[in-house]
C-alpha cells in the first residue's frame, strides 16, 4: 500500500511536469497548426538559467528561477517574431526540419555556454525534506511539483475561460480565418501564447529537473515525450494535455517501478494504441 | 499542378532521355573515390550505406509525401535480422541481405497498416513510437541480441565465396557500392512503375486519387513496405560491414538525420538523396574533426539555411538562383 502511494505521488508529479512543459506546445500547435520540435529547448533554457544563476552566481533559488523564466520569455518573443513566423506558412516537413534546426542551435548554445555535463539545480533545503501527513510522510519536492502543476492547470483554466484574451484565443484555435475576419489580432494572440508556453516550459523544466535531469541534450532526449503528450491529448486541447500528461506520467512511473525490466515500452505501446484508435488524440477534434 | 497526359505515361520523357546517366556518374565517382582515398574506405562505406537508408526514406517522403520520423525501425530490424542470421544460420552475405530486406519489409508492412491511416503529428509520433518499442524489445531480448552490449561475433563468409571481407574494408566497399547501384536501379523501376506514379499522385492530391479509384491506403502501405525492405537492406549492410549491431540502430537521431540529409539534397529525386548524404556526412566529418564540441552549430545553421532559402534542397539550388536572377 505504501509503495503504491509512493508510485502514485511520483507518477502524478511526473505527469504534472509533462503537463507544464507540453501545454504551451499543445496550444501553439493547435493554434497555428505548426509542428514545433524545439519546445523542450525552452524547458532546458529555464533549467540552464537557474543552474547559471543559482549554482555559479550563488543567487537563491526563487529569484534565480523567476529571472530565468523571465529571460526565457524575453528570448521567446523575438524568436517567435523572427524565426517562427515564416515557419507557420511552411509545409509539415519543412516545419519539422526547421524546428529540428532550432533545437540543434539551442543545444549547441547551451553546450558552448555551460558545457555538456549535467546541470545541477540547487533547490532550497526546505524542499528536500518530507512532509508528515499523519498517516504517511511524502517527499516535499513531489508535493510542491504537484501543487505547482495543479495551480498551473487552474490558472490556465481561469485565463482561457474567464478573460478576454482567453475568448480570443479559443476563437483563434477554433477557426483562425474567421477569428481574424472578426477583427481579432491572431498574430498578437499567437505571440502572447507562444511566450506564455515558453515560460511555462521553463517553469516545468526547472521544477522537474529532479525527474528529468537538465543538460545540453535535454531537448532532443525528451522531445518525443513532450510531443507524445500533445498528440495523445489532442492538439490545442488543454484538458487533453492535462489528462494525457497525467495518464502517461502515472503509467510510465508505475511501469518503471513494477516491471523495471521493460523500461519505457508501455509508454510507447499505450501511445500506439491510443493513436491507432483515436488519431486526433483523446480530446482533439477530427481533422 | 498541370497533369497532362505525358505526366501519367509510364515512361516519362525526362527520365528516358537521360537514361542511366546519374547511375553511371555515381558508379564512376564511387570507383574514383576508392582509388583517391584508400585509407578512408570505412568512412566511405558508411556514406554509401547511409545513402541506401536515405533512399528508402525518399520513396516514402519524396514520392508518397508521407513524413515519418521512424525509418530507423526498419533499418534496425534489418540490421538485427542480418546479424542474427549470420551468427545462427548462415554466414553468406547475400542471404543476410535478403533476411534484412524481408525483416525490414515485414516490420514496415505490419506497422504501416496502422501508420498509413494517420496524418501529420499523429503519424510522426506513431512512427517514432514504433522505433522506440523495437529498441526496447531488442534491449530486453538480451540472450538473443546482446542487449545494450550489442550483437557481437558476426563473421561473414567471402562474398559469393570469392571476396573475403578484409581489415581495411576494400571488399566491403565494393560490396556496398554494388548494392547501392542495384538499389538505385530498383528504385528507378519502382518510381516509374504504376505504383510509384500513383504514389506521386497521392502526394499531390490524395482526394483526387481516391476519386479516380486509387486505393490510396493500400498503395501507401505497399510503398512503405518496399521502403522498409530497402531500409532493412541498409541495416543489413551496416551489420555485415561493421560486424556489430548495437541498440543505437533504432535511435530517433538516426531517423531525424536521414530526414535532414534527404531534404538537404532534395526529396523526390533519387540522386537528391545521394547528394544530400554525401554533403551532410562530409560537413559533419570535417566539422566534428575541427571542433568536436561545437559542430552542432554548423549542422543547425545548415538545416535552417536549407529550409529557409532552398526548400527544394541543394539540387534545387540552380533553379532557385536562376529564379533570383530573372527577378
Amino acid at each position: 500500500m505504501g509503495t503504491l502511494l509512493n508510485i502514485l505521488v511520483d507518477g502524478v508529479a511526473y505527469g504534472m511536469i509533462l503537463f507544464m512543459i507540453s501545454v504551451g506546445l499543445s496550444v501553439t500547435m493547435g493554434l497555428m497548426r505548426v509542428i514545433n520540435l524545439a519546445h523542450g529547448g525552452f524547458a532546458m533554457l529555464g533549467g540552464a538559467g537557474v543552474h547559471y544563476l543559482g549554482a555559479r552566481l550563488g543567487l537563491p533559488f526563487v529569484p534565480a528561477a523567476l529571472l530565468a523564466i523571465g529571460a526565457v520569455v524575453a528570448l521567446a518573443v523575438p524568436m517567435e517574431r523572427v524565426l517562427y513566423r515564416p515557419i507557420y506558412r511552411m509545409g509539415e516537413l519543412q516545419q519539422v526540419l526547421a524546428t529540428i534546426g532550432i533545437t540543434f542551435l539551442m543545444i549547441a548554445s547551451v553546450n558552448l555556454w555551460l558545457g555538456s555535463t549535467l546541470l545541477a539545480i540547487p533547490l532550497p533545503d526546505a524542499w528536500s525534506g518530507t512532509v508528515d501527513l499523519g498517516f504517511r510522510s511524502l517527499p516535499m519536492h513531489r508535493l510542491i511539483v504537484i501543487g505547482a502543476g495543479l495551480a498551473t492547470a487552474l490558472g490556465l483554466w481561469a485565463l482561457i475561460d474567464r478573460t478576454g484574451y482567453g475568448i480570443r484565443l479559443r476563437a483563434a484555435v477554433d477557426n483562425r480565418a474567421t477569428a481574424s475576419a472578426l477583427g481579432i489580432d491572431t498574430g498578437r494572440i499567437f505571440a502572447i501564447t507562444f511566450a506564455l508556453g515558453a515560460g511555462l516550459a521553463a517553469f516545468g523544466g526547472i521544477l522537474g529537473a529532479e525527474l528529468l535531469p537538465v543538460d545540453a541534450y535535454y531537448p532532443l532526449r525528451y522531445m518525443v515525450h513532450f510531443l507524445i503528450v500533445v498528440a495523445v491529448g489532442g492538439m490545442g486541447s488543454i484538458t487533453g494535455s492535462f489528462l494525457a500528461a497525467l495518464g502517461l506520467g502515472i503509467l510510465d512511473t508505475t511501469a518503471r517501478y513494477m516491471v523495471p525490466d521493460f523500461g519505457t515500452i508501455f509508454f510507447f505501446l499505450v501511445t500506439i494504441l491510443v493513436l491507432a484508435l483515436r488519431p486526433q488524440g483523446l480530446l482533439g477534434r477530427a481533422a | 499542378m498541370s497533369s497532362s497526359a505525358s505526366d501519367v505515361a509510364p515512361r516519362r520523357p525526362l527520365l528516358a532521355g537521360r537514361g542511366l546517366l546519374w547511375e553511371a556518374v555515381i558508379l564512376a565517382v564511387g570507383v574514383g573515390l576508392f582509388f583517391l582515398f584508400p585509407y578512408d574506405l570505412g568512412f566511405l562505406s558508411r556514406i554509401l550505406i547511409m545513402i541506401v537508408f536515405v533512399l528508402s526514406l525518399d520513396l516514402v517522403l519524396g514520392y508518397a509525401g508521407v513524413a515519418t520520423l521512424g525509418q530507423a525501425a526498419m533499418y534496425g530490424t534489418g540490421a538485427y535480422a542480418a546479424g542474427l542470421i549470420a551468427i545462427h544460420v548462415t554466414a553468406s552475405p547475400l542471404l543476410g541481405l535478403a533476411a534484412g530486406a524481408v525483416a525490414g519489409a515485414g516490420i514496415a508492412f505490419v506497422s504501416g497498416l496502422v501508420l498509413m491511416r494517420a496524418h501529420g503529428l499523429t503519424l510522426l509520433m506513431l512512427s517514432i513510437a514504433v522505433a522506440q518499442v523495437l529498441q526496447e524489445v531488442a534491449n530486453k531480448a538480451r540472450p538473443l541480441t546482446g542487449g545494450a552490449d550489442g550483437l557481437r561475433g558476426i563473421r561473414m563468409d567471402p562474398i559469393l565465396g570469392l571476396w573475403e571481407f578484409d581489415f581495411i574494408g576494400r571488399a566491403g566497399y565494393w560490396y556496398v557500392l554494388t548494392v547501392l547501384i542495384l538499389v538505385l536501379l530498383f528504385l528507378k523501376v519502382v518510381v516509374n512503375s504504376p505504383l510509384g506514379l500513383s504514389a506521386r499522385g497521392i502526394q499531390e492530391s490524395p482526394e483526387r486519387m481516391r476519386a479516380i479509384g486509387t486505393p490510396v491506403y493500400w498503395r501507401l502501405v505497399w510503398i512503405y513496405t518496399i521502403a522498409g525492405g530497402i531500409a532493412g537492406v541498409a541495416g543489413a549492410l551496416a551489420a555485415q560491414v561493421t560486424a556489430l549491431v548495437s541498440l543505437e540502430v533504432f535511435n530517433f537521431d538516426h531517423s531525424a538525420e536521414a530526414l535532414i540529409m534527404l531534404v538537404l539534397g532534395g526529396a523526390g529525386r533519387l540522386y537528391g538523396a545521394v547528394v544530400g548524404v554525401a554533403i551532410f556526412m562530409l560537413v559533419e566529418h570535417v566539422a566534428a574533426a575541427v571542433d568536436p564540441f561545437n559542430w552542432l552549430f554548423l549542422i543547425g545553421a545548415l538545416v535552417l539555411a536549407v529550409v529557409f532559402f532552398v526548400p527544394a534542397g541543394l539540387l534545387g539550388l540552380p533553379k532557385a538562383l536562376t529564379g533570383l536572377v530573372r527577378r
